[in-house]
């Protein structure tokens, strides 16, 4: 059982919490995850580790309402206990020294970004963060960004804060302006990070991605989350979640995680209609 | 029936007595264990046909050695709290292992009822008398608790609830040792509890299980991934004196067939999950969601594709292709599992192996490719090995493709604790008699060490850690 300490919906649909959890506090780092189960019977859905406090012993995490379970979360309240919280799952990201580092954050995916961005400044590097969202109220965690980067550029697809257009079109400008840029890493919707990495692609300029697939135990032992990287099966919650956004097959994975999307639609209305 | 008048004659001429079960056709629509299991009748009249042979040549079939004459005799005189005690000397889980073993390749092959009906199918039913008494004993009462020594103070870390784990659990803390078992997921048992389905072995039958244990003091923490919330060296850190893998053969082998990552491709571990251990059984009055399926291929033939085919069935598939690349007489699986799975309906597609999985154009499975086999010589297994027939492949219309073809070990503690030394399966390496490992006070034991075996040899190396584990305790000496 792990006690909620704080909660806040940053936009209707999407929200932060604070979770007791001291031992995966002081354990985690920058683009682990751990996997949920709300109460008796309920799913496991993994979720990124947004941040974390080894004194005071939380993690916070952000989930936006897709579905019942995330449904169910958001109605927690503090003082509220998850049920199960296993973690922290997968591998940390690999931080080192590149130069200059450009972090890509798509809408709920700013989140997961955020420790990214926080974990590759402290290792030395330039940090320009780029956060996307459909509309001005979908760019979350501006501040805490800003103070995790060197600078940060702002999209909506609407034009209703910073930018108007993709994140990709940020990037464009960068690498048109000349910024020369060692590394790209890339966390949001599975077509935002296929885009980013074609961009990328092209210009071969080395990036990681974090996928965000189905999983059921995130131990390695069921394959639920498995997606082709360069010609080789991988699953995402022991061999990643980051890996090569040059050779991940997105198109495959895009399938994959609509897999259950009638048995999800049927999860919610019934819970709606309760 | 007075036992003690019978004639050996006489005993070889009463019949195996059969498990009453629930009818293929009703049970195919619900989870309820399939068998009933003896009535007191019944089991005392199968125990009457035991010979009591001096020499007992079932023990030898047995990997814990259960003292089978002894307990069958404690039945037939309608002892039965003794008949467990009996058994319980060397298994402490017998309503699991009577449900869950390979009798036949064990004790009942060695049974001379058997061999003098030439059919170890006329065997003593071994199994059937230990699941009888075992369960009577958690229907009448509490279930009789080893007696716990004095505290030692030292404490045992099991990494792992399965089987293996779950032994020694039990064993150590025995002798007065702390123990705490750190499970990854969120229920114990293992194999026992996300794999074996709930008709075959009823879940609180493991979680009772469970339970006993704790009251003998034994901690489970669950959610605990050792390697990733703390390495085994962090658990030394930690104060434990010893630890005790037991992690299990938790990583589902493919076939690497073009198509395998389609929609609707399972490996059995993740279907079988769904269904078990998150009951996607009761969905949508449970959360976890699993194929609606109508057509569904097994490719597989040991007791995780006859689970995973059954299973299917009972999730509503209209039609459920075993497919293995063998006959059926080369099958893995327990017979008893093979024949429930016949009667339930599943259609056995023999000496065929999938070769192509062909899905459409939103990224769903449709068709499977079979390639007809013939059997060749023997291979090292001793069992002769499938060929294909060239020119031989058709295909079968499906939504659903299960993967049953075994697991490998799970790599996670070998992966994060690098002076464990593993063989080129990542099975660890481990003495044979102590399983002491290469890393001072690290025990493995179960499917870690096997590569994908079973409940009770699983039991069996969790018993021999654990007597090395209390000595190593005792004297200090590694
Ligand atoms: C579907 C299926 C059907 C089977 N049917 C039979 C049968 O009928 N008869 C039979 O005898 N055998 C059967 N087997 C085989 C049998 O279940 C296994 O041999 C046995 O369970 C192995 O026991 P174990 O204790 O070694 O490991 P497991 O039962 O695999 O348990 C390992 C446990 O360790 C946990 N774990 C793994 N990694 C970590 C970690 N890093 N930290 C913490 N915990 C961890 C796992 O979550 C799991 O709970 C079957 C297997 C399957 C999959
Ligand atoms: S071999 Fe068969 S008949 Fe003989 S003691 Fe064992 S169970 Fe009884
Ligand atoms: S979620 Fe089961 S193997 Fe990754």
């Amino acid at each position: 059982m792990n006690k909620i300490i704080e909660k806040e919906f940053i936009t209707s649909d999407l929200f932060r919490m604070k979770v007791e959890a001291p031992e995966i506090a002081r354990k985690r780092k920058a683009g682990q995850f751990i996997i949920l189960i709300v109460d008796e019977k309920g799913e496991r859905i993994p979720l990124t580790i947004a941040d974390a406090d080894s004194d005071a012993g939380w993690i916070a995490l952000v989930a936006q309402i897709v579905g019942k379970t995330t449904k169910v979360l958001s109605l927690l309240e503090v003082g509220d206990s998850i049920r199960d919280l296993a973690g922290p799952l997968g591998k940390p990201t690999h931080i080192e020294k590149y130069g200059r580092v450009v972090v890509i954050g798509g809408g709920v995916g700013i989140a997961p970004a955020h420790p990214i961005a926080q974990a590759m400044k402290e290792g030395g590097n330039t940090v320009i963060s780029i956060l996307g969202g459909r509309t001005k109220e979908l760019v979350i965690m501006e501040e805490e960004m800003k103070a995790a980067s060197d600078t940060v550029i702002i999209t909506t697809d609407d034009g209703s804060y910073g930018n108007k257009g993709f994140v990709t079109d940020a990037l464009q400008k960068l690498i048109d302006d000349g910024v020369f840029i060692n590394l790209v890493v890339a966390v949001g919707p599975p077509i935002m990070m296929k885009f980013v990495s074609k961009l990328t692609k092209k210009y071969e300029i080395e990036t990681i991605v974090s996928l965000n697939t189905i999983m059921v135990d995130g131990t390695g032992m069921c394959g639920c989350c498995r997606v082709s990287v360069g010609g080789e099966t991988k699953f995402v919650c022991v061999d990643g979640p980051e890996f090569d956004g040059h050779k991940v097959d997105f198109d495959e994975m895009m399938k994959r995680i609509q897999m259950y999307k009638p048995q999800e639609k049927e999860a919610m209305d019934r819970f709606l209609s309760e | 029936m007075d036992d003690k008048n019978l004639t050996p004659k006489e005993r070889l001429k009463i019949p195996p007595q059969e498990m009453p079960e629930q009818d293929p056709a009703e049970r195919i629509n619900n989870v309820d264990e399939v068998p009933y299991g003896y009535t007191e009748e019944l089991a005392r009249m199968e125990a009457d046909r035991c010979l009591q042979c001096k020499n007992k040549p079932c023990i030898k079939g047995c990997p814990v050695e259960i003292d089978i004459p002894e307990f069958i005799k404690a039945i037939a005189e309608g002892n039965f709290r003794e008949s467990v005690r009996i058994i319980k000397e060397t298994n402490i889980l017998p309503a699991i292992c009577g449900r869950v073993c390979p009798q036949e390749e064990q004790c009942q092959r060695y049974c001379i009822v058997g061999k003098s009906h030439k059919s170890v199918e006329k065997a003593v039913q071994i199994g059937k008398l230990e699941r009888f008494v075992a369960d009577w004993e958690m229907k009448n009462g509490e279930a009789e608790r080893p007696e716990i020594r004095k505290s030692t103070g030292k404490k045992v870390a099991v990494v792992g609830s399965g089987p293996a784990g779950l032994t020694v659990a039990a064993e150590v803390r025995r002798e007065g040792h702390d123990v705490t078992v750190f499970e990854a997921l969120h229920k114990p048992g293992g194999v026992l509890i996300y794999g074996i389905p709930e008709f075959r072995l009823p879940k609180a039958i493991v979680m009772e299980e469970v339970e006993n244990l704790k009251k003998m003091g034994v901690e489970v923490r669950y959610n605990s991934v050792i390697g990733k919330i703390f390495s085994i060296d962090e658990l030394f850190e930690k104060g434990y004196d010893a630890v005790f893998v037991g992690t299990g053969a938790g990583l589902p082998n493919f076939l690497n067939l073009p198509g395998e990552n389609l929609n609707g491709v399972y490996s059995a571990n993740e279907y079988l999950t769904r269904a078990n251990l998150m009951q996607a059984y009761s969905f949508p009055e449970t959360d976890t969601p699993t194929a609606n399926s109508r057509n569904v291929a097994v490719f597989g033939g040991g007791n995780v594709a006859m689970d995973s085919a059954r299973t299917a069935l009972r999730l509503g598939a209209e039609n459920v292709y075993l497919v293995y690349r063998r006959s059926r007489k080369e099958m893995p699986a327990r017979v008893e599992e093979v024949e429930h799975a016949d009667a339930e309906g599943v259609q056995f597609l023999l000496l065929q192996n999938p070769v192509n999985l062909i899905g459409d154009e939103d990224g769903w499975i449709k068709q499977v490719e079979c390639i007809k086999m013939e059997l060749g010589e023997p291979d090292d297994s001793g069992r002769r090995r499938p060929i294909p027939i060239e020119g031989s492949e058709f295909r079968i219309d499906i939504d659903t493709c299960i993967i049953a073809i075994g697991n490998s070990s799970n790599p996670l503690i070998p992966d994060t604790t690098p002076d464990i030394e593993t063989n080129r399966w990542g099975n660890i390496v481990t003495d044979d008699e102590t399983m002491k490992t290469s890393k001072k006070g690290v025990f493995a034991g179960g499917d870690i060490v096997l590569g994908a075996a079973t409940v009770i040899l699983a039991m069996g190396q969790g018993r021999k850690a654990a007597v090395a584990i209390n000595e190593y305790l005792e004297t200090g000496q590694w």
